[in-house]
């Protein structure tokens, strides 16, 4: 076994290295990635944990691990059993980006009767799939890491706060705040539709700051006005479609992208 | 004579995605060699449906964590082309910048992260950290460059937030792209020493006859569009995918598997290199030939080598590239789109070889049918044929079933397969 305690120190007290297991459901493995990305801070971020279980990165993990970070959504029986052994072995149990938090953009396909959609895509050929849910729709979830992709910078907050024992909160303020602190033209007078004053902040307006309107990847904010919003859009001169687009989009918006589906039904009627 | 020998390996590490590896040698014969992909379809072609066209390579780009510049170009290109919309040169620059950075942080990814292990005995980069901190901080170093200027010009590198149709919603700054110089030079210095390292690594001598597909490059090594080539002769224009590809269904993969003019056929860096040899950068060529990789090289371990080839090539293009863009003006209009009906194809080389994406869209720009092609999807196949040969090839040469293992694993590590791609 190795020196759980080989990780340095902070302000002279030597830190815990948890020990840390990365899995993937129905994702592009791209959060995963992004743990591997910010090559600067890559190795005192690894010093952090003791990485025992990481598939797309090291060959001969275990299951005796104290933290489990899961990205994707689950829509198969293997999945669920696979997400219920991880709980099972898992003191914390984070997951990882829009997929695991939401469904993701994975949902996206449930807004079809799945006969068709499995014909669509594989003709008469037998293929198993169900609806894309989060991980909280099966297990108990502790911790939420928000987006898609996830923001490493993120990720070693987390990480870093978890390993000093430090509470781990998430802004309960909106993208737009960011999107302001950091003096970018709005969206809106750029003529783009953009979620970001509903959308949960934490990211730093990572779209906007490139002129790219906020798609709500990391869900909604803490009391988000969606309704006052649809309205400014619509004031804006956006379209109904492309509002619901937005909304839809990574399913952290699903339950008022429902309530717009069913009062454009009634409006329609 | 080895007799008897049971491989399992199920969800097979150090790869994208979630493969199984199946031997059986039974009495001195090879019964099963199987590569199995049991990934959890995600449905984008169906997902796609009814959506207008500003969502798609938004959406499309997510089929990929690893390249997903190179999905949401193909995107791009596929509307672009339904649209009747031609980009302008300097987005079509900054475009291939981003492509060429792609290429170079994903090869290098496979290269030290997931091919490497295996030559140094270790099961991750990770212990490379403490052991050869030197060789890690080089790897880092070079990814760190390609990330970086995908952040530059895309917005971020994973998921790209500038790139749209028609070209870019923000260009870079040129005293952002000047520190790139200093650090592309770098990097050339950095993929020699790679060089050696992968110089010093036994490469398992196997090959098998194949035929490889890529795009047919004209004055350049091909990486953004163009036609379609084979070893075997087959020429077809980028509309005519579905002619190179011939998808089908089989019971031991949720991804498609596709076929040419054999069985099955190969794409990667080792098909474009086979096929496009003396496009390359004379640098490139030069590191080819030192590891004597020259066209037809019909061994898959090579496709490793072949990606180190490509590192060398898209960093002294990217330098080229770089100087035009200091050069010019960067400053552009972003073009008004105008959706119309028709359909469009995409086809985009990325790191793991030919991407293909093809919308048709209603007079609105909804789509009403989608289909993608993946590198790993058409190169299945390939891998399947490859496992069955290399088993009987260690069953003549006697190997122990560790050392069999060992090959298995590297066999299928050397496609660099993205198998959640794949499926989508």
């Amino acid at each position: 076994m190795t020196d759980r305690n080989a990780g340095g120190t902070f302000l002279g007290v030597p830190l815990y290295r948890p020990r840390t297991a990365f899995f993937e459901l129905a994702s592009c493995e791209g959060c995963q990635l992004q743990v591997l990305n910010n090559e600067a801070t890559l190795a005192p971020f690894l010093g952090l944990l003791e990485i025992v279980n990481f598939r797309e990165a090291m060959t001969g993990g275990t299951d005796d691990y104290e933290i489990a970070f899961v990205e994707g959504s689950v829509s198969r029986k293997d999945e669920e059993d696979l997400l219920k052994e991880i709980r099972g072995n898992a003191r914390v149990l984070v997951a990882l980006g829009s997929c695991a938090c939401f469904g993701g953009v994975n949902r996206l396909k449930d807004r079809f009767d799945p006969d068709w959609t499995r014909k669509t895509v594989y003709g008469e050929a037998p293929v198993e799939s169900g609806r894309a849910r989060p991980l909280e729709d099966l297990v108990a979830v502790d911790l939420k890491i928000y987006g898609c992709p996830v923001k490493k910078e993120e990720v070693e907050k987390v990480v870093t706060n978890i390993a000093l024992g430090k509470a781990v909160v998430s802004p309960k303020y909106p993208v737009c705040m960011e999107c302001k602190a950091n003096e970018n033209i709005c969206l809106f007078d750029l003529g783009e539709p953009c979620l970001g004053p509903v959308t949960r902040a934490g990211c730093d307006s990572w779209c906007p700051n490139s002129r790219a309107g906020c798609w709500g990847c990391r869900g909604p904010a803490e009391d988000a006005n969606v309704e006052q919003l649809e309205k400014i859009m619509q004031e804006h001169g956006f379209a109904q479609e492309t509002i619901l687009d937005r909304l839809e989009c990574f399913g952290g918006f699903a339950r008022f992208a429902e309530a717009f589906r069913r009062r454009r039904r009634e409006g329609a009627e | 004579m080895k007799v008897d020998c049971r491989i399992d390996i199920r969800n097979l590490t150090r790869v994208e995605g979630h493969g199984n590896i199946l031997i059986r040698i039974h009495d001195g014969r090879v019964q099963e060699a199987r590569w199995e992909v049991v990934e959890t379809p995600r449905f984008f072609e169906a997902m796609l449906v009814g959506k207008r066209w500003e969502n798609v390579p938004w959406i499309c780009g997510r089929i990929c964590g690893i390249c997903s510049v190179g999905h949401t170009l193909a995107s791009i290109r596929a509307i672009e082309h339904a649209f009747g919309i031609v980009p302008s040169g300097l987005t079509e620059k900054l475009r291939l910048l981003l492509k060429h950075m792609e290429t170079l942080q994903s090869h290098i990814l496979h290269l030290y992260f997931l091919s490497a292990p295996d030559y140094l005995a270790a099961g991750s980069v990770f212990p490379l950290i403490e052991s050869s901190p030197d060789v890690v901080a080089r790897a880092m170093r070079i990814k760190q460059l390609a990330n970086d200027l995908v952040d530059s010009v895309g917005g971020r590198r994973m998921h790209p937030t500038r790139t749209v149709v028609g070209g870019f919603t923000m260009l870079p700054e040129k005293e952002e792209l000047v520190p790139f110089r200093d650090r592309l030079k770098k990097a050339v210095d950095d993929l020699l020493m790679t060089a050696v390292l992968f110089g010093s690594f036994a490469v398992p001598e196997f090959s098998r006859e194949t035929e490889y597909v890529s795009l047919k490059g004209v004055a350049d090594y091909p990486f953004i569009g163009g036609d379609l080539v084979s070893t075997d002769g087959v020429l077809r224009g980028e509309d005519e995918y579905r002619e190179m590809t011939n998808e089908y269904i089989v019971p031991q993969s949720t991804a498609k598997w596709a076929r040419l003019s054999r069985a099955s056929f190969a794409v990667g860096a080792l098909a474009r290199l086979n096929n496009n040899f003396d496009l390359l950068h004379p640098l490139a060529k030069e590191v080819a030939l030192n590891f004597r990789l020259r066209p037809v090289q019909h061994n898959p371990f090579m496709n490793v080598t072949a990606q180190l080839v490509e590192c060398v090539h898209v960093v002294m293009r990217s330098m080229d590239l770089l100087e035009e863009l200091l050069d010019g003006e960067l400053r552009e209009a972003r073009p008004k789109v105008s959706p119309k009906a028709g359909a469009g194809v995409g086809a985009v080389e990325v790191p793991r070889g030919i991407l293909y994406h093809y919308y048709e869209f209603d007079d609105t720009g909804h789509v009403r049918k989608c289909d993608c092609v993946i590198p790993t999807g058409q190169n299945h196949a390939n891998i399947q044929h490859d496992l069955e040969e290399l088993a009987a090839d260690c069953l003549r040469k006697g190997m122990d079933d560790g050392r069999i293992e060992l090959l298995a694993q590297m066999l299928v590590r050397a496609y660099d397969p993205c198998i959640s791609c794949s499926v989508h």
